[in-house]
Parts: structure tokens; C-alpha cells; sequence
């Protein structure tokens, strides 16, 4: 019995360790299990739906989502939140497309930098109001995000625009590759390139690391003579660029223009960087983190697709899934907390 | 020796609260100038000023005869200042090493950082001291100790010309400050200006070669150490002399059960085979060096780390105590070392914190919070503990560090529990507010409530404790009985 005991333990301890190794800084491992999971249950389920078709839808609707959680991660680890990047996102593509058409001119690379540019701007009236007039970061972004809407309908229009200029609708057809049937658009590859971009930026750069600093503890942060505000300035302003671009590639993936959408797209974008790992207490979270997410969400809205969920449905499971997601991400750092040994030798003298 | 910071008539309020009524201070290259006072009498706020942190109402600084006016942050860690904040400051989410490299890659204004640099900037330090920190572990989960300890590694990472240490040492054992007497020695002999701020009389007298003396915001005395007895220091700061006697709270004579008993208690690699009690209105103290499972002990007894083997009973009834909840729910409260992250919610208010775990008792009809109630609870235990504030409504953060502390030890107080665990009363406390807390602590026993103290410090241990337990690499290793207990004999068991 009481070997029994001990050597259970033992391996117990065993799985602990190479648990400790292998679970990642914010327990990305869990959820790259999660998403496993998700795909057995489907294998036995739907096993029809399992196709590289499959893949390449989830590759497709997770585009868009990655973009804007790029930006996303960034204000979170800061310790913020924004709901204003769907708006900003949406105005930086569609004015793009107005302006175009108004002077009627045609373009592939130059409409992707001019809504980034946008994107800036708009995210400028975040920065302005979080770090200079210290606002909550949350109620900042409700603010301007009401504006931004107001404007871009008011102002910009607010008709469904058909068809794009030719040049950016011929990036909207161009594939890299094909995935089963499902042709894999070559802007994965920007968006990938600025996956890279931006976890270089968060683990290699003073700046990443001051963001970092500042979720973690803002009053320690200005005491080591980080400033605050000029990071808080940079954090909105990139977050604007991202969305700005985002907006742009969803312009293009859709090869149409509306005001409407995007808006609304804002929980989805949430849960996956939040469940990436990226607590809303901030100083956490990855890029690494985000894609996951963003994997997982996109995978459990394309399987309530092919298992004919309603479409009510979609917002309910994503919902359990942030729920689940978030709970794996509190219990495992909960767990982490750890107590140094103190007793050398338990066994010897039992 | 040339003067290399000089503070001139500095002057800072809060609302109505007078912090610092000009006041002049000096600190020589190559000397430990230890800034002395009461709780709130301005040292850390005084500290903050000059390094950036808080702005002054009035005054200036000279570093080297020079004025730099008001210095922001970035200017005076420029001018070689670094502070050891009293609440450490740290980044809970990165790791030590980052934590300690952080300042000199703030002051290097890197643009790309690389993790071996700080890594080995670290490594320096850690070395230097002659410590033992794990380097990539993140900072929420290391010790108490060991978080004091990166702090100081950090504001040593840089050269520094001058040094401010606001209470290093709060949650570190004669080991590690001796190790850190050792680093002062040596940054003396390196010609930095040090200013050491500690409410430990024994240390303030081993590290300091001159003495400056705040009482309510003022400098009331300067002088070379040599010109004071600690006597003479706590009567000059506090303005009188409290009695640090041995005086025992008398004990119930009705035959009561224990207030506490733990018969064979253990958990798996932390301790094991603990067992003894704590009588209704004893005071037992429970000792032993830092990382010899006292804390743990404590920390099981009130359900934070449940046990795994043997028995708990509270006041004549076993509890299986499994979490926090139940803990509480048993009748017993607890005081935790690490007052500032685990015992009070620094953003609310006085007020709340304190009535925060006897919610029940200050509710009314329907279990509605009664704001009556709530507000004649907080101002008596605002009284009880002397509580240095002009409106409890204020967040704790306004209080200074050693008020802090009080709001945690009178929130569990306000519980009125069997048992009442405290891990380090005192730590951070002046002498005038330690008497206080340990009258407190008698007339809370005498209504017949059991203390478990653990305590290091030794006249504390002796002037309150009916007995000591010891506890040596988590097992019980011995007692003091009643007239045994005395500073000899503790130190002597320590010592072995
Ligand atoms: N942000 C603030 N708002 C209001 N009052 C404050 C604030 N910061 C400090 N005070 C007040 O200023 C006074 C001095 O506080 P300070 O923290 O400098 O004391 P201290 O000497 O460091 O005390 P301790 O030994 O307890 O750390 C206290 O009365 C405190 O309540
Ligand atoms: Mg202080």
C-alpha cells in the first residue's frame, strides 16, 4: 500500500515537471490540447467535415480576426481595453475604397498604407484621450468608438459598394495555394509577416518590454523612469495602424465594401486574445497566445457551420469557449504559485 | 568628505495633511545617513520628492552643490539617484532577472533589449551580494524575502551615487542583512551616498554614521550616531520612551478549551508530525529562520495550504479547514506577511478594508450593508489602533506604510476570532506603534482570544509571549516555558 502510494506520487511529480517544461509562458500548450480536443470531438461527430476544405476555411475567417488582435494584444497587455478597433478598422477600409472611387484611381500596395494611415489617425483620439487626459481606457475607446461610426455614416457614406477598383479586387482572387477547395488568400502572408512583426517587437524591444512593465505595475513602471504616457501614445497608435490594415484586408478578402460590417465582430477578437492568455489584469499574453486563440475560435465557429448550428447559437458556444478558455488560463496560474521545499526528507523519516 | 545631496526646505501636503514642513536634509559621499521616525512622520514621501516620484510644494535639491530644482524621475535617476522603495516596486509579471535589469536598460535607452544582457547584468549583482536568487523565475512567485532582495539588486544594478533604502530590510533575517551590511561597506568605500531608513534599532545602529530625526513632517534632530543610545533615538523620534518590558496578559481561570490545537499536522515536503496549542488567551509565539516553515505552518492552520496528515480543532471542536472559507468560518483570522499584496485592497478605502472580513457583522436587516454600522465599526478600530488618518474614507494607499499594516491587523481584529494568527505584527512598525499593537494584543487575548505569533523578533517574542515554540526544517523543535522565556534563551535555540 504504501509503496503504492509512493510511487504514484512519483509519477505524479514526473508529469508535473514535464508539464513545467512544456506548457509555455502563458500555457499556450493548453490550449493547443483544447483545439486537439475540439478536433477529436469533430472526428468522431462529423468525420465528413474533416477536410484540408476545412483548413482552409478556418485559415480564411481567422485572417481578419488575427489582424485586429494583433493591435488588441498590444492594449491588453498594457493593462487596457479597446472595443474601438472593429470602427476604426471598418472606417480605415471603406473611406479607402470612397476615396478611390471618388478620384477614381486604382492601386494594390498604396490603399493597404493610406488606411493604416487612417488607422493612425483614428487611433490617435484614443491615445489622445487614455494618456493625456487620462481616461479609462475601456470608456475611451466606447467614446471613440462611437464617434468613429458617427462620422464614417455621416460623412463618408453609408452605401454597400459592390464591386472594388480592379487591382485590389484582383489580390481578393489571387491564392497562394489551394486547401481542398477552399483557395488560401496571399494576404495571410502580410498579416503572417506582422504576426512576426509585432511578438519581435513585444519580447526584443524596449518598447515590447516597457508594455509589458506598464501591465504589470504602472506606479513601478514610472518609477524606474518608463514613460508612461509616450508608451501609452505608441500602444494606441500601432493598435490604430493594425486595425487600419485589417480593416483593408477585409475589405479585399470580401471584394465589397460595407459600413455595417466588422462592427459586432469585436467578441470574437476579445475572447481570442484573452483566451491566448492575455488576462485583462494585463502584463500578460503572447503572440504566440493570440494566434491560438484566434485558431480556436475560428475552429469552433467553422465546425458549428458544417454541423448546421444555427447561427444564434454562434454567440452562445463562443461564449462557453472564452468561459472554458479563461477558466484553463486562471487555474493554471493559480497553480503556479508555487512553495519551495522545506522538509529534506520526508520518506526517511516516515 | 564633500557633500553629494543636499534637500532644501521641502515642503509637501496632501489635501489638509501636512507631509513635510520644510525640511533640510544632507547626505555625504562615502557616509549612511538613517532617516529616523515614527510611521507617517514623512520619510518615504521625503524619499519620493527627491527621487521624482511625488512633486514638492516648496524647495530644491543640490546634488554636488549643484541645483537641480525639482528633479523628475528620469532626471534624478540620471543624476545617480536610486531608490529601494518601501513597497519595492517591482513588475510581479517579469521575471528577476528582467525586474533587476530593468533601470539600467531604462537608463541605457535601449531600443532592442536582449534577454542574455539582462541575464547577466543580473547574474553581476546577485554575485556581488553574495545571493541566491533564481533568476528566471517571475517575481509573483518568489518569497517576500526574495522580492526585497531583487528590489535592492535592482537600484545596485547601476552605478549609483546616491542610494535611498527605504526599509531594505522588513522581511529579511540577520542572514541576508549582514549580507547586505556587507554591499553598504563597500559602496561607502566606493564613495557612495547612502541614506538608510529603518524602524529596527539594532540595524539603524550597525549601518548609519549619522542620524537624521523626523517627527510629524520636521527635522527635530541631526547628529553622528555616536551622539545617540537607541534610547535616546526612540525618545527623540517619537518624543517619549515606550516600555519594552515583559508583561504578560493575565490568564482565564475557568478551565476553557484550547483555543487552538494542532495534534500531528503535516503537508507533503513543508512540514510534518507538528502538533501542540494555543490556550483561550494565551499568547504563544512560534519562531524559527526565515524558511523554516513557520509561515507555512500558519498558512495551513488557516487553509491557504491545506494539510494533508493529522488534526486541527478550534476551541474544543475538530474543523477540517480546507480552504481560506473555512478557515474563517472556523473562528479563525489571519494576518499574513505579505500585508501589502495579500492583506489589504490598496485602492479602497480605509473604511472598507477594515470591515472587509466582518462583513457580517456590520450588515443589517436582509443582509444589506448597514452604513451606520460600517462607519462606527472603522472609526473604533481607527481609534483602537491609532490609525494616522484624517478621514477614513481615503484609500489606503494614502496611509503611510506602517498604518498600512494597522488596517490589516484591524480587520481581523474586528472579526473577533477564536484564534487570531499574526506572521510578523510588528514587521515595519515604529516602537511607540509596536507598544500599542502589543497592548492590543494582551487585551485581545484577555477577552479570551488565542494568539499564535510568529515573530523574529526577539524583545517582541519576550514582552508578550506566555511561551515560544521553535521550528526548525519543518518540524517542531522545542519550547520556552513562562519563566523561561527570555531574549537569552530565544537567541541562544536560534542560534544553534
Ligand atoms: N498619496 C497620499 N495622499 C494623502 N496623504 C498621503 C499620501 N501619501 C502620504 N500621505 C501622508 O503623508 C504622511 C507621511 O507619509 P510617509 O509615507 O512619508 O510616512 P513614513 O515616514 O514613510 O511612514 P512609515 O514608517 O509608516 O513608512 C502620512 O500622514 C501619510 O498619511
Ligand atoms: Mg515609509
Amino acid at each position: 500500500m504504501k509503496a503504492y502510494t509512493r510511487r504514484s506520487r512519483g509519477a505524479r511529480l514526473r508529469v508535473h515537471e514535464i508539464w513545467d517544461r512544456y506548457k509555455g509562458e502563458n500555457h499556450e500548450t493548453a490550449l493547443l490540447l483544447l483545439i486537439l480536443a475540439l478536433l477529436g470531438v469533430m472526428a468522431i461527430v462529423e468525420p465528413s467535415a474533416l477536410t484540408m476544405t476545412f483548413v482552409g476555411d478556418i485559415i480564411r475567417s481567422g485572417i481578419v480576426t488575427l489582424a485586429l488582435a494583433l493591435g488588441l494584444l498590444l492594449v491588453i497587455i498594457s493593462g487596457g481595453m479597446d472595443v474601438s478597433f472593429p470602427a476604426i478598422a471598418i472606417f480605415s477600409g471603406y473611406a479607402t475604397i470612397t476615396v478611390m472611387n471618388f478620384f477614381g484611381v486604382d492601386g494594390a500596395l498604396w490603399p493597404f498604407l493610406l488606411a493604416s494611415i487612417m488607422g493612425i489617425a483614428l487611433g490617435s483620439l484614443n491615445a489622445l484621450f487614455v494618456a493625456r487626459y487620462r481616461m479609462e481606457t475601456l470608456i475611451a475607446s466606447l467614446g471613440t468608438q462611437v464617434i468613429i461610426r458617427g462620422v464614417l455614416l455621416a460623412f463618408i457614406g453609408s452605401v454597400y459598394i459592390s464591386t472594388l477598383p480592379a487591382q485590389l479586387d484582383a489580390i481578393g482572387a489571387s491564392s497562394i495555394m489551394r486547401l481542398g477547395n477552399s483557395p488560401v488568400n496571399i494576404l495571410v502572408l502580410p498579416v503572417i509577416a506582422l504576426a512576426f512583426l509585432v511578438s519581435w517587437m513585444l519580447r526584443k524591444t524596449m518598447f515590447g518590454r516597457s508594455i509589458y512593465a506598464i501591465g504589470g505595475d504602472r506606479e513601478s513602471a514610472r518609477r524606474v523612469g518608463i514613460r508612461v504616457p509616450s508608451v501609452q501614445v505608441r500602444i494606441y497608435l500601432i493598435a490604430g495602424a493594425l486595425a487600419g490594415f485589417a480593416g483593408m484586408v477585409h475589405v479585399v478578402l470580401s471584394r465589397h465594401a460595407s459600413p455595417f460590417e466588422l462592427v459586432g465582430t469585436e467578441l470574437n477578437v476579445i475572447a481570442a486574445v484573452v483566451i491566448g492568455g492575455a488576462l485583462d489584469s494585463g502584463g500578460r499574453g503572447s503572440v504566440k497566445g493570440t494566434v491560438y486563440g484566434v485558431l480556436l475560435i475560428s475552429l469552433v465557429q467553422n465546425s458549428l457551420v458544417r454541423l448546421g448550428v444555427s447561427s444564434y447559437w454562434h454567440v452562445l458556444v463562443v461564449g462557453v469557449v472564452v468561459l472554458v478558455g479563461v477558466a484553463i488560463q486562471a487555474q493554471a496560474s493559480s497553480r503556479e504559485a508555487k512553495t519551495t521545499r522545506i522538509l529534506e526528507s520526508t520518506e526517511a523519516s516516515a | 568628505m564633500p557633500l553629494a545631496l543636499q534637500a532644501k526646505g521641502i515642503t509637501k501636503t496632501y489635501g489638509g495633511v501636512k507631509a513635510l514642513t520644510e525640511v533640510d536634509i544632507d547626505v555625504r559621499a562615502g557616509e549612511v545617513m538613517c532617516l529616523a521616525g515614527a510611521n507617517g512622520s514623512g520619510k518615504s514621501t521625503l524619499i519620493k520628492i527627491i527621487s521624482g516620484v511625488e512633486t514638492a510644494d516648496a524647495g530644491h535639491i543640490e546634488m554636488d552643490g549643484v541645483d537641480v530644482g525639482r528633479p523628475s524621475v528620469t532626471d534624478s535617476i540620471d543624476l545617480g539617484i536610486q531608490v529601494i522603495y518601501q513597497d519595492m516596486s517591482l513588475f510581479p509579471n517579469l521575471t528577476v532577472a528582467e525586474n533587476i535589469a530593468m533601470s539600467a536598460r531604462v537608463k541605457a535607452r535601449s531600443k532592442v533589449v536582449r534577454v542574455q544582457a539582462a541575464r547577466s547584468i543580473a547574474a553581476r549583482v546577485v554575485e556581488r551580494l553574495g545571493l541566491q536568487l533564481s533568476l528566471d523565475e517571475k517575481v509573483e512567485n518568489i518569497s517576500v524575502a526574495d522580492r526585497q532582495l531583487v528590489a535592492i539588486c535592482r537600484a545596485l544594478a547601476l552605478d549609483v551615487k546616491v542610494l535611498f533604502m527605504d526599509e531594505p530590510t522588513t522581511a529579511l533575517t540577520w542572514r541576508e542583512i549582514d549580507s547586505l551590511s556587507r554591499v553598504v561597506e563597500q559602496l561607502k568605500a566606493d564613495g557612495v551616498a547612502i541614506v538608510f531608513v529603518s524602524h529596527k534599532t539594532e540595524e539603524v545602529f550597525m549601518m548609519s554614521d549619522r542620524i537624521t530625526v523626523l517627527r510629524n513632517g520636521a527635522v527635530v534632530k541631526s547628529g553622528a550616531a555616536a551622539e545617540f543610545t537607541p534610547d535616546t533615538l526612540i525618545e527623540s523620534l517619537l518624543g517619549y520612551l515606550p516600555s519594552e518590558e515583559r508583561q504578560l496578559s493575565a490568564l482565564p481561570v475557568e478551565d476553557k478549551a484550547p483555543a487552538l490545537e494542532v495534534h500531528e499536522i503535516g503537508r507533503n515536503d513543508l512540514f510534518e508530525g507538528v502538533s501542540f496549542e494555543v490556550g483561550a488567551g494565551e499568547i504563544v509565539g512560534l519562531t524559527g529562520l526565515l524558511g523554516s516553515g513557520r509561515s507555512e505552518i500558519a498558512e495551513s492552520i488557516f487553509g491557504i495550504l491545506p494539510i494533508d496528515t493529522g488534526e486541527i480543532r478550534v476551541a474544543g471542536q475538530a474543523k477540517p479547514i480546507g480552504s481560506v472559507q473555512e478557515g474563517i468560518e472556523a473562528g479563525i483570522g489571519y494576518v499574513p506577511e505579505d500585508r501589502l499584496t495579500q492583506g489589504v485592497i490598496l485602492e479602497q478605502s480605509i473604511e472598507s478594508n477594515l470591515i472587509a472580513a466582518s462583513l457580517d457583522k456590520v450588515s443589517g436587516r436582509g443582509g444589506f450593508l448597514d452604513s451606520g454600522q460600517m462607519a462606527r465599526a472603522s472609526q473604533h478600530a481607527v481609534e483602537k489602533l491609532g490609525i494616522k488618518t484624517d478621514n477614513p474614507a481615503n484609500p489606503v494607499s494614502s496611509l503611510s506604510g506602517g498604518n498600512q499594516q494597522r488596517v490589516v491587523l484591524g480587520k481581523w481584529m474586528e472579526t473577533e476570532p477564536s484564534v487570531l494568527i499574526l506572521n510578523g505584527p510588528t514587521v515595519g512598525v515604529d516602537a511607540g506603534s509596536k507598544a500599542v499593537i502589543l497592548d492590543i494584543l494582551r487585551l485581545t487575548a484577555e477577552q479570551g482570544t488565542g494568539i499564535l505569533m510568529i515573530s523574529d523578533d526577539v524583545p517582541e517574542l519576550v514582552s508578550v509571549c506566555h511561551r515560544v515554540l521553535f521550528v526548525r526544517r519543518g518540524r517542531m523543535d522545542g519550547a520556552l516555558e513562562m519563566d523561561e522565556v527570555s531574549p537569552e534563551r530565544i537567541r541562544e535555540r536560534l542560534d544553534r
